[in-house]
């Protein structure tokens, strides 16, 4: 029994830290553990782009879309929002076509145009090769992608060369590529010398200069055709970056600070009064065993909230929710164990007795149900969409979690407290239901 | 055991209930929502009173968004639904609904119709990978169980009622939307993944049982019907299986009352699939292991 009081003793004062953790970070507005809110519970935009990568070599798809991260990700800061969240998506291969997606979180803006708009001044620039074909007498050109694109695109300045018109000095956009695409561009000038290589921006073809030389140094100029606003334009979007393969918007969603803020409160709410009402019917039930449930699964609850911190994982709408059935779980477990115990005493067991055998007998189920929950969690997690994966996230952890704190914590608990033999009091104490033991 | 010996009524119980949530799927139909149809759903409330919905009609009509569906929410809210929405349209829509009085956009979401066809294909995957997990878990953790009914054998009554138990918080849900409006969305498929989850645990902790008594049965060179063993188990895990639920029904009913407005549809469909869920568990998916054992030993 000692041994089960150092436990016990130890599993409070743990439980006692992992509650002020939650709650000193949470008072604490500049903490890094705060809750970190979805945009669902937080306010905010967010903006769902279909990557084109028809015109890209399979294997360039991981590099282009990781290009396209770091761009967006540069434009969405210049947009001012506090911590921004740029994620790429492969969609599964299950649907035969594999499709990229770029999904851009802004906390707290809630204009979607505006921040379409922003996001949608970043240039797209490849380069291709024109291939002209004769057929009879009608010629059609076709474009063949070389792989070099926005993304060996270090940094973009303002020149101005002879224009066409002699005296009138036109504008001109100078690209300058970093080392890699320094070395495609002088590869695919020294073996096309003579073809046309068009630069296409936002995908039209805006220059197909003819190639004289290779061309070593990584500088590429496009002439013509600008204004000098339109010029200047250009290079500022470019110095900010180009992607390297053409987004469209798929889907976009936005939430008010207002809608957030009560479903935040409203959640706190009914999570409180329902973990209370629990609470009371497991103490009125079950007695003693049900008080020390109730302190397990607070203990559980702590554990739970400073884990999603700790990681962190995003609280969503649907994360809560995740939650409320994990801690259903939990108390399923214990209700699972009390019942054993209670028939054990019914068959005269000692008290110690029958909570042992009560945790022995009810470990096949509680194992059985919680693998096959936990099986299924991790099935969504690996198959769903963002909501159901934030759902199947904490539903785990939860499931998780409650293994550990019902075969443990609550064992452990009651152990400590429960005597050799029923008399007097206890007899009422471990009794349920409107029995005593 | 009342509900062994009168199984056959709570067959016909499961059938009728089965047959009405299957009847309202099919006349009521199941209003898929933008996350699966493509589309976009705006929220917006207006602190000076909402104007009639005709009115709200009326001025969009102007900007040629096709068909237009307007729902009133809460107080003093808003939901308008339309096909996919541009950026643009979308701001020429704000500025239309605030023209004469004050608005304010409590929520947007946008589909593009691709994405959101790969929703529900995903969803429908889920649902049934995750079905198949619990069936070939089940059919391992009951591998040593081979008489009366093989471990195979309780995996397959646990799909039969998976999908009962599905089957009717859906249907219940189609009577719902019909009546209120309410869509089905992401949340809903949530929710239904959830039931799945607790509907196993039920049945498994009589499962449990059922092999536990098996294997004492066994070892102790008792004899028992099968039925007998199946209604001892089911008697003695009873007050487990309602406690549980009971727990579960009241923290939802705090949701439902008090949570947030997102939720409170979810809430509402765990409920129903609870409630259900714990009458199946008890009153058939045991005693349907009956039949199953007399088909396997015939």
């Amino acid at each position: 029994m000692t041994r089960y009081r150092v436990f016990a003793a130890i599993a409070l004062v743990a439980g006692f830290l992992l509650t002020y953790f939650v709650w000193a970070t949470e008072a604490n507005p500049l903490s890094s553990y705060r809750f970190k809110l979805g945009l669902d519970l937080a306010g905010g935009t967010e903006l769902v782009y279909k990557a084109d990568m028809s015109q890209t070599a399979a294997a360039d798809r991981a590099d282009a879309l990781s290009a396209l991260q770091g761009v967006i990700e540069r434009r969405v800061n210049l947009f001012g929002v506090a911590e921004p969240l740029v994620q790429t998506e492969e969609a599964s291969a299950l649907y035969g076509t594999t499709e990229d997606r770029l999904i851009v979180d802004l906390p707290g803006v809630t204009n979607i145009k505006a921040a379409v708009d922003a996001l949608g001044q970043t240039p797209t620039l490849d380069f291709r090769l024109a291939t002209t074909t004769t057929v009879g007498t009608s010629t059609t050109v076709g474009y063949a992608p070389t792989g070099l694109t926005g993304r060996f695109l270090s940094g973009a300045t303002l020149g101005f060369g002879s224009g066409a018109t002699a005296g009138i000095a036109s504008p001109e956009v100078i690209l300058n590529f970093d080392s890699d695409g320094a070395k495609l561009f002088e590869k695919i000038t020294s073996e096309h010398v003579g073809e046309r290589l068009a630069i296409f921006l936002d995908g039209q073809p805006i220059s197909e200069p003819t190639i004289q030389e290779a061309i070593p140094g990584g500088q590429a100029t496009i002439t013509g055709r600008f204004t000098a606003t339109e010029a200047r334009d250009l290079v500022r979007n470019l110095n900010f970056g180009a992607l390297p393969v053409p987004i469209t918007l798929e889907s976009s969603s936005a939430v008010g600070p207002t809608l957030g803020a009560t479903a935040i409160s409203a959640g706190v709410t009914a999570g409180l009064i329902g973990f209370a009402i629990v609470a009371l019917f497991m103490i009125a039930w079950y007695r003693l065993p049900g008080l020390v449930a109730s302190l397990a699964l607070v203990e559980y609850l702590a554990f739970m909230l400073a884990v999603i911190k700790a990681i962190p994982v995003t609280l969503t709408a649907s994360g809560i929710a995740g939650l409320i059935i994990s801690v259903g779980m939990a108390v399923d477990a214990n209700v699972l164990i009390f019942e054993r115990t209670k028939e054990e005493l019914r068959d005269g067991k000692t008290p110690r007795e029958a909570v042992h055998i009560g945790f022995a007998r009810a470990w096949t189920a509680i194992r059985d149900g919680h693998l096959t929950m936990i099986i299924s969690g991790v099935i969504l997690f690996w198959l769903g969409t963002s909501i159901v994966q934030g759902f199947a996230l904490v539903f785990v952890l939860g499931v998780l979690a409650s293994f550990v704190s019902a075969v443990s914590l609550s064992r452990v608990f009651l152990l400590a407290i429960v005597p050799e033999h029923k008399e007097g009091v206890w007899k009422f104490l471990m009794g349920s239901g409107n029995r005593n033991a | 055991m009342y509900i062994i010996n009168h199984r056959s009524l709570f067959f016909w119980i499961t059938g009728i209930i089965l047959a009405a949530a299957l009847g309202a799927i099919l006349t009521y139909g199941l209003p898929l929502g933008i996350d699966f149809t493509g589309g976009s759903l705006m929220q917006v409330s207006y602190k000076e009173g909402r104007p009639a919905i005709a009115t709200v009609q009326e001025k969009l009509s102007v900007l040629s968004l096709g068909t237009v569906s307007v729902r009133e929410v809460g107080q003093d809210a808003l939901s308008i639904r339309t096909r996919t929405q541009t950026p643009e349209e979308h701001e020429a829509i704000l500025s239309a609904l605030s023209a004469g009085t004050s608005v304010t956009e409590l929520s947007y979401t946008s589909v593009g119709p691709a994405l959101g066809s790969q929703f529900a294909t995903k969803a429908l995957w889920a649902i049934g990978a995750v079905i198949l997990v619990i069936v070939l878990y089940i059919a391992f953790a009951f591998r040593h169980v081979s008489r009366p009914v093989p471990g195979w054998g309780y995996g397959l009554t646990v799909v039969a009622m998976l999908a009962i138990d599905i089957i009717v918080p859906t249907g219940f849900y189609a009577a719902y939307c019909h009546f209120t409006g309410a869509e089905v969305d992401s949340l809903f498929i949530v929710a239904l993944l959830s039931l799945l989850g607790y509907c196993v645990n039920d049945v498994i902790v009589i499962f449990d049982r059922i092999r536990e008594h098996l294997a004492k049965n066994d070892r102790m060179n008792i004899k028992e019907s099968f039925e007998e063993t199946i209604g001892k188990s089911i008697s003695e895990t009873m007050t487990r299986s309602i406690n549980t639920a009971l727990t579960v029904v009241l923290a939802l009913l705090a949701l439902i009352y008090l949570g947030a407005e997102a939720t409170r549809n979810f809430a509402l469909v765990m409920l129903v699939g609870v409630a259900a869920g714990t009458f199946s568990s008890i009153a058939r998916s045991a005693p349907l292991l009956i039949p199953i054992a007399k088909w396997f030993n015939k």
